[in-house]
């Protein structure tokens, strides 16, 4: 992982290519994890405000989604302002969604009938002054993405968009590309070990699969505390992050 | 049963019991008569037109007394009222004891128009009124069904009247007592019978009206609702001498109209709580847009949004001749002062993305969460309205709690140890796990205090951890020891994340 300061050169160039992809003024500011290793991967040192994200969970979380709904409420969490859900199945438990950081009096849901609606939801939140919107979909086309990335860049909210699908096999579609920033995927792993019985705290593999302007990676981390912030495992802080595995997801 | 719904009602606490039989009594001519009976007397035998002496001899300890039809006519006018508040744009009563809505354009707020008729029925019940309500395509259609249909509520498909509503009795078409009397002496018993008769030979005898009312309940003839208008209703009205249909056209006019009704609700200090536009066309129907707003609103821009965002449901028909746009529901709006801050930039107002949300999808599928006293889990949540006021209360945060809760609990088979250890293997769906870690047990008790069948019953959750890490959250019924408490079964209830 050595991603030093970009010569003088590519950073110019960066900036006519930001000129030239429109007239958007508005200042790019990010959302650090606050985990090192993580933020140094992402361009800007964190996620981008003003930018559409995708997570989704790895094994039986690609149709539970219970991990990518605490990763995503995490950032909702430490974003500011109020935080738009928007979900087609009403299985979210509001007091583990208070744990990961979000109070109850922060979170409108919408329970749309179908994915149409969800999507029509998703973009009209991302218009209008919520400071983080996630919403559970499961398919989203190109098309759709670009839509909803342009709505969150005219309002610098961050939208997050879980995909869940109905059955495993669907999660192939996860290949398909979107005009989201980044794209995550997140797989439980057996907690931290504690010296007494009992199960310690939830841990993660969290694998960038993709990320515009910047590289894939993969990291294992510790769930969301009460404040929507995850954290390095101490007995793998000191590791080299694993660069190959992330690689070789992405090209899947 | 309006009649006796409604006396009982206003009696309040003095009012018989629902089994001791009611009847009100008026004069028909120079006899007294049975007016209104209730269910109880219905199920005694009592009749309407019965003459009150026989009613009296029928049943000991029967209550009479006298009927108040004006009265009754004023009530349902103010409960037509209500419904015009609560549920749709267009309403208007329909004596003796029906109220008929147009629920075209309005059924959206409540999530579909079997949910609204439910939820009406329901609300009317609550409050001792034992009502029946039917959806069709026509009016005569939905009066017949509501009244003479074998259930509370129904929704009669689109296009499905005939079927719905030829094998009822005659009587369902609202037709005067004598016609229906005189078409029974001469064999007809249901509508099907009379739809199949030659118009001819039944104008002759009856006169238009039967073949009016067979029209108008199969839709072949209109029969617009004259919707009522309260006095205190702002409402601001603009006449076409050209009618219009151009939806751009109806855009421009909805934009001029909101401004006036938004000038004519800052000299009240109002603001709008449901708006209706109602489009009256050339051929004599009615098309309403109907928009709910979350908090008092007086943004004539964001109103605007609201009304237009709906315009596609409008059919103008041959083209639209007059546009009225009223506020049904205002409430109180003063000017706020906005705080400057030096420290902190305020937070953005999300309330009219909020309405257009609620517009789109219906207002009770937008909610927040909010705590409920109660161990239990399923129990511990409640839907508010997104713009409730903010408590800043929580749920209980030390113990740990699933992202998903299943919508059931679901049964797993299980290989445990009793009384209080977690289960060594499970199988959910089909699928064996080993559990490698596990936390527990959290006892939840039932809340006898509220249900007399949770007495003694008991819930032990665990938190178990498989090979693969994936957290669950079972319990069993049961304390383990006493089956008083429980089956000592296992459920699966939760996906940790």
């Amino acid at each position: 992982m050595s991603v030093s300061a970009p010569p003088a050169a590519i950073s110019e160039l960066r900036e006519r290519i930001a000129r030239l992809e429109g007239g958007n003024a508005r200042e790019r500011t990010v959302l650090p994890f606050g985990v090192a290793a993580i933020d140094r991967v992402l361009p800007g040192g964190g996620l981008a405000f003003g930018g559409l994200h995708e997570v989704a969970g790895g094994g039986n979380g690609s149709v539970d989604g219970a991990a990518a709904a605490l990763f995503a409420a995490g950032i909702a969490a430490r974003a500011v302002g109020k935080v738009l859900w928007c979900v087609t199945r009403p299985d979210l438990f509001a007091p583990a969604i208070e744990q990961a950081g979000l109070p109850p009096g922060r979170v409108i849901y919408v329970e749309a009938g179908d994915e149409k609606s969800v999507l029509a939801c998703f973009e009209e939140g991302l218009r209008g002054g919520f400071g983080a919107v996630v919403a559970e979909i499961a398919r989203l086309s190109m098309t759709a993405s670009r839509r909803l990335q342009l709505a969150a860049e005219s309002s610098g909210a961050i939208g997050i968009a879980i995909r869940r699908w109905r059955r495993q096999t669907e999660a192939t579609d996860f290949g398909q590309p979107t005009a989201a920033e980044t794209r995550w995927r997140v797989s439980v792993l057996p907690s931290t070990p504690l010296p007494v019985q009992g199960i310690g705290r939830a841990r993660w593999h969290v694998e960038l699969i993709r990320c515009r302007a910047g590289e894939s990676a993969d990291f294992i981390v510790e769930a969301c505390d009460a404040k929507g912030r995850i954290a390095l495992p101490s007995d793998v802080a000191d590791r080299p992050v694993q660069k190959e595995i992330g690689r070789r997801r992405a090209s899947a | 049963m309006w009649p006796t719904d409604r006396f009982r009602r206003k009696s309040g606490d003095a009012a018989p019991r629902p089994e001791t039989p009611l009847v009100l009594i008026g004069r028909d001519g120079r006899r007294r008569v049975v007016l209104a009976a209730d269910a109880a007397a219905h199920a005694a035998g009592l009749r309407i037109g019965m003459p009150a002496s026989k009613a009296q001899a029928l049943v000991p300890g029967l209550i009479v007394h006298d009927a108040e039809p004006d009265a009754d006519e004023i009530a349902l006018e103010r409960l037509a009222l209500w419904a015009l508040r609560r549920y749709a744009p267009v309403v208007a009563a329909d004596p003796p004891d029906g109220i008929v809505i147009d629920t075209t354009g309005a059924d959206h707020l409540h999530g579909g128009e079997a949910a609204m008729l439910n939820e009406m029925v329901e609300r009317l019940g609550g409050s001792g009124l034992a009502a029946r309500a039917a959806i069709a395509d026509t009016w005569g259609a939905a009066h017949a069904m509501a009244r003479f249909g074998t259930r509370r509520s129904l929704v009669v498909p689109s296009g499905a009247i005939a079927q719905a509503i030829l094998p009822l009795p005659i009587a369902a078409l609202r037709l005067p007592a004598v016609t229906i009397d005189s078409l029974r002496r001469l064999g007809f018993e249901t509508i099907a019978d009379l739809a199949a008769t030659p118009r001819a030979s039944l104008a002759l005898r009856f006169g238009p009206e039967p073949g009016r009312r067979l029209d108008q309940a199969f839709g072949r003839v209109s029969e617009p609702i004259e919707p009522i208008r309260p006095e205190e209703i702002v409402e601001v009205r603009r006449n076409f001498a050209e009618p219009i249909g151009a939806a751009e056209t109806i855009a421009r006019y909805t934009g001029k109209l909101v401004a006036e009704l938004c000038a004519e609700l800052e000299t009240r200090g109002q603001g709008a709580r449901r708006l209706d536009l109602l489009f009256f066309r050339v051929d004599n129907r009615v098309e309403a847009i109907r928009v709910g707003t979350a908090t008092p609103v007086r943004d004539a821009k964001r109103l605007t949004r609201l009304l237009t965002d709906k315009i596609e449901t409008i059919d103008p028909g041959f083209g639209i001749e007059l546009m009225r746009l009223a506020a049904t529901a205002a409430e109180p709006l003063r000017a706020k002062q906005t705080i400057t801050s030096l420290v902190e930039a305020p937070e953005p107002d999300v309330s009219d993305v909020i309405d257009i949300l609620a517009n789109r999808v219906g207002e009770d599928r937008l909610y927040r969460f909010a705590p409920v006293q109660s161990d239990v889990p399923e129990r511990s949540v409640q839907r508010i309205a997104p713009m409730a006021p903010d408590t800043g209360e929580g749920w209980p945060g030390h113990w740990p709690r699933p992202t998903r809760l299943l919508p059931r609990p679901e049964p797993i088979e299980t290989v445990a140890l009793l009384p209080d250890h977690p289960p060594v293997t499970f199988t959910w769906r089909g699928v064996r796990r080993r559990v490698k870690r596990a936390d527990g047990p959290e006892r939840v008790f039932g809340e006898w205090w509220k249900r007399d069948a949770e007495l003694a019953a008991v819930r032990d959750y665990f938190q178990v951890e498989d090979e693969n890490g994936e957290r669950y959250w079972v319990y069993r019924a049961g304390d383990g020891e006493d089956a008083a408490t429980g089956s000592q079964k296992w459920f699966m209830h939760g996906i940790f994340g």
